[in-house]
């Protein structure tokens, strides 16, 4: 016989009750492993879309800047043109590395979402795109024969989704024009995997605006040279200039009053949990009157009983801890499900990501929430007087 | 030449009962010697719990002095009586006061845990025989019958081999035949290893088979006869 046991069998009498507070830790546990999961999630997947777009600067037509981060974002520029002789005139600035044009459209296919319609996207790219992106592979295919030509390649989801193989021939809703697959790309995780892309020329033409673009995508040799260069351009008319660094500030800044609110959910769910417990073990101390009386009477110390108490208030937030974390990771899926429809902007990949030191660091959370909880209830038991403590148990 | 294990002089025990004082022990002198077999009797209220209460180092004296084991416990703080009878006192209740959710064994396991004595299940398993408990030591308080509870509290008590018990109605709540049974129990320890037994009763023919009785009245020791109990 030890502290432990005894701990383990007074929460074992109440099967019920304990099972019950122990929920009540889970689940608040649950929701802060959510959303620590969710933070670094989100984080790691827009980094990941922002890396992966190739270039730290976009020249767009002037507009909203939200709007144009998020359309950015999900195809490359908002959908105001611009000429194309800007590109000509700022290629040749020395400070660029590498510079690519290119036009989004969309297309509303009514096939789509099996039936029930939805917006397909369009960009039209020069031969420029993949010196931007050079991890970018051919899953089949290659690319285009010829900037006027007839072509398309198809990002991989798009292609899975639509179950398109090289040599096929697609139409595009609403233009009598007909491409033929030359190539698809392997999947990288980013919003190009649903996209379609034509030489800029033919999208030029078939979306019916010619010699302009939605965007240009600039690399620049040295960062440093950033702010300079986006000074020099401001004379140019009709045109603004955003930052991958400061889209992803903007996104951030969005995304962060929401946590806020979910942050203050996640506080209140474990202060409701830590006086749920703090409750339970006041509640079956006081039951115990006599027996920690007896307990007292025959040689344990009040350090013994306080023990006692601690003990079982920690175990009950451990468990809590693990069963937490067992829900939040069965349970990410449907998080993330969740937030991708509510969020301004949900980029791709996985939105919540547990990470082993998410799940450490709640676990020491509930521990600690133990720890404390459960020093009232141990104040409490252990300053009772055994004789008294008897009498009233009587 | 026996010794003296504990002696109360004037020994006197106050309760607070709003504004009125109550003596519930009121100047008792006692001398209580090493193998003493002795039983507490008196009315309701005379102040025999009270008594055995301060014995038993459970409580802070009000006045006069009270001496166990050589310690002028009076000078004891409260909080310190603990190492006093931790080890060296064993008790036993009139209704058990076992740990519901432990098993016989454990529970006086668990005395010893508290005692910082080592747990040796065989010296246990005997203890077990000579209270009359061998085959139920894996059982559930729920499970036992007054009785048998009762000698579980007693193994309990033996268990950290103990320099006296002190028995506050022990057989209360058990009926005449299991009373005199654990009764037995008691005159067998003390018989047969001299162990010190302050037991208080209300059964006068279970007192009178104790060495000694001690009459109280009022928190005072009396004669028999002003008593007036019997
Ligand atoms: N905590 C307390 N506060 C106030 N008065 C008390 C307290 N404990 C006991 N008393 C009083 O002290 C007196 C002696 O009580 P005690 O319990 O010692 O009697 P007893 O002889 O054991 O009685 P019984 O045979 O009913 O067990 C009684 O008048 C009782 O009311
Ligand atoms: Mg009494």
């Amino acid at each position: 016989m030890n502290l432990f046991s005894v701990a383990l069998k007074n929460l074992a009498r109440k099967k019920v009750r304990t099972a019950l507070t122990v929920g009540g830790v889970a689940i608040a546990i649950a929701v802060l492993v959510s959303l620590w999961g969710f933070d670094t999630g989100y984080q790691r997947s827009l980094n990941n879309d922002i890396d992966k777009m190739g270039y730290q600067v976009l020249v767009t037509a002037k507009g909203c800047p939200y709007e144009a981060a998020t359309l950015m974002l999900q195809g490359g520029g908002g959908l105001r043109y611009m000429n194309e002789d800007v590109y000509k005139r700022i290629s040749g600035d020395a400070r660029i590395d590498k510079i690519t044009p290119q036009l989004v459209a969309t297309a509303y296919d009514p096939g789509k979402q099996s039936g029930r319609g939805g917006i397909s996207l369009y960009m039209g790219i020069a031969d420029s795109y993949l010196t931007l992106k050079p991890w970018s592979k051919f899953k089949s295919g290659k690319w285009f024969s010829d900037e006027n030509a007839l072509e398309a390649i198809m990002g991989y989801e798009v292609a899975e989704y639509e179950q398109r193989s090289v040599g096929d021939k697609i139409l595009i809703p609403g233009r009598n024009e007909i491409l033929t697959v030359v190539g698809i790309f392997e999947r990288n995780g980013t919003q190009d995997d649903g996209i379609v892309f034509l030489p800029l020329k033919v999208a030029q033409k078939i979306f019916e605006v010619p010699d302009k673009l939605t965007g240009i995508g600039i690399k620049l040799k040295d960062m440093a040279q950033l702010s300079k260069f986006e000074e020099d351009l401001y004379n140019e008319p009709g045109i603004q200039i955003i930052s991958l660094a400061q889209v992803k500030g903007t996104i951030l800044n969005l995304v962060s009053s929401a946590k806020a609110m979910t942050n203050s959910v996640a506080l209140i769910a474990v202060i409701i949990a830590v006086i749920g417990v703090v409750n339970t073990i006041l509640m079956s101390v006081f039951e115990r009157t006599s027996e920690i009386g007896v307990m007292k009477a025959i040689g344990a110390s009040r350090l013994d009983i306080f023990r006692i108490i601690w003990v079982e208030t920690t175990f009950i937030c451990v468990f809590g801890g693990v069963l937490g974390n067992i829900m939040a990771l069965l349970g990410g899926k449907t998080i993330e499900y969740i937030l991708k429809s509510v969020l301004p902007y949900a980029p791709k990949g996985h939105l919540v990501v547990i990470t082993p030191h998410i799940l450490t660091l709640s676990f020491f959370g509930a521990v600690i929430m133990g720890l404390v909880a459960g020093l009232y209830p141990a104040f409490r038991a252990s300053s009772m007087k055994p004789i008294e403590a008897i009498r009233k148990g009587e | 030449m026996k010794n003296t294990i504990i002696k109360a002089a004037e020994l006197t025990k106050v309760y607070i009962r709003g504004t009125e004082e109550v003596y519930a022990v009121n100047g008792i002198n006692l001398d209580i010697t090493d193998g003493d077999f002795i039983a507490l009797m008196g009315p309701s209220g005379s102040g025999k719990t009270t008594l055995l209460d301060l014995i038993g180092c459970l409580d802070s004296i009000s006045s006069g002095s009270l001496e166990v084991f050589g310690k002028d416990v009076s000078r004891v703080k409260e909080s310190k009586l603990v190492g006093l009878r931790r080890g060296h006192i064993g008790f036993i209740f009139q209704d058990f006061l076992l740990i519901p959710s432990l098993t016989a064994i454990e529970n006086v396991e668990l005395s010893l845990y508290f005692a910082r004595k080592p747990q040796d299940r065989k010296k246990l398993v005997q203890l077990f025989e000579k209270v009359g408990l061998g085959h139920r030591i894996n059982h559930l308080p729920k499970e036992m019958s007054g009785g048998e509870r009762q000698r579980v509290a007693i193994a309990r008590a033996l268990a950290v081999s103990p320099k006296f018990l002190i028995a506050d109605e022990p057989t209360g709540n058990l009926d005449t035949k299991s009373s005199q049974e654990i009764f037995d129990i008691f005159k067998n320890i003390n018989k047969s290893e001299g162990l010190t037994i302050i037991l208080a009763t209300h059964n006068p023919k279970l007192g009178s088979q104790a060495d000694h009785i001690i009459y109280l009245k009022d928190g005072k020791v009396v004669s028999k006869e002003e008593s007036s109990l019997y």
